[in-house]
């Protein structure tokens, strides 16, 4: 099942549906990597609210998928991680090191927002 | 009350069929949300591992009442999954025990990490004969 992604503003907006296969979150990082140059985007959110379980290999797809958008000049945050998978996350051993993480869709637009804020370069 | 189901293990699609039987059955036995998130979680390592390192296998989930031999106390009531292949087996199974360890470039979280999920985990691995890990997760002492 492919994974609509909508543009607010200057940021995307990933919306996993569903169970996610392999497939669709190669697919996921390839539509992203193409949306942020399409539409020069400084960040992206991806909600994982519906995940039943984040397992070793989508943790590490979760992280590439991060790793190259900040290649692409993009922050990444991932909102909506369920009490329950980060119990198991943690237990695994999982973590998402160097990916921004929000509570929601507000917390992750408000983390964006201070990631990408553009500071002036005279420093006023 | 279904009290066993198996699952053919070929594709990456068919983990996401396994973890949904998986859970649905910890739930019929009375796992809370918790518990069925943990177990969910070790289905998908070690179905993914047949998918990654053996290709083809098979899961298969059950009811399982605990015995006297058991270090968790005897008449408990639980869940076992059986996760089945005939891959290449394993060459050092205490190598590949070892967390980050992992001939994929993977994680290598798998199979530590699905022992730390569970109650009791035992693998049983031949070179070129296949590789069988059976775990279980017992309910709390009513
Ligand atoms: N079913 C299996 N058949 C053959 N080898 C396996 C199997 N499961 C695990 N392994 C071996 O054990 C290693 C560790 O497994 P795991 O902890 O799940 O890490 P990962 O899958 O990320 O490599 C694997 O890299 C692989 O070499
Ligand atoms: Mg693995």
């Amino acid at each position: 099942m492919q994974v609509p992604i909508l543009k607010q503003g200057g940021y995307l907006i990933a919306s996993i549906q569903s169970v996610l296969s392999d497939a669709d979150l190669l697919q996921l990082r390839d539509s992203l990597g193409d949306r942020v140059g399409e539409f020069r985007s400084r960040g992206v959110i991806i909600d994982v609210t519906v995940l039943d379980v984040i397992d070793s290999f989508a943790t590490r797809m979760l992280r590439a998928i991060a790793h190259m958008l900040k290649l692409r000049g993009a922050e990444t945050v991932i909102v909506g991680i369920q009490p329950d998978v980060a119990f198991a996350m943690v237990q695994l051993g999982l973590t998402l090191e160097g990916v921004g993480t929000a509570l929601d869709l507000e917390e992750g637009l408000a983390y964006l927002d201070t990631k990408t804020k553009r500071i002036p370069a005279d420093g006023n | 009350m279904e009290t066993e189901a198996q699952t053919e293990i070929h594709s990456a699609a068919d983990i996401v069929t396994a973890r949904q039987r998986g859970r649905t059955l910890a739930l019929q036995l009375g796992f809370n949300g918790a518990e069925v998130t943990l177990i969910a979680a070790a289905i998908s390592e070690v179905a993914r591992n047949i998918v990654d390192h053996a290709k083809k296998g098979e899961i298969v989930m059950s009811s399982v009442m605990s015995s006297a031999t058991s270090n968790s106390g005897s008449g408990r009531r639980g869940i076992q999954i059986i996760a089945r292949d005939e891959g290449p087996g394993i060459p050092d199974v205490a190598q590949a025990m070892q967390y980050g360890y992992s001939t994929r470039r993977g994680l290598g979280v798998g199979l530590p990490g699905a022992k730390w999920l569970m109650d009791e985990f035992d693998i049983d691995s031949r070179l070129g004969r296949g590789t069988t890990v059976t775990m279980k997760k017992w309910l709390p002492y009513k």
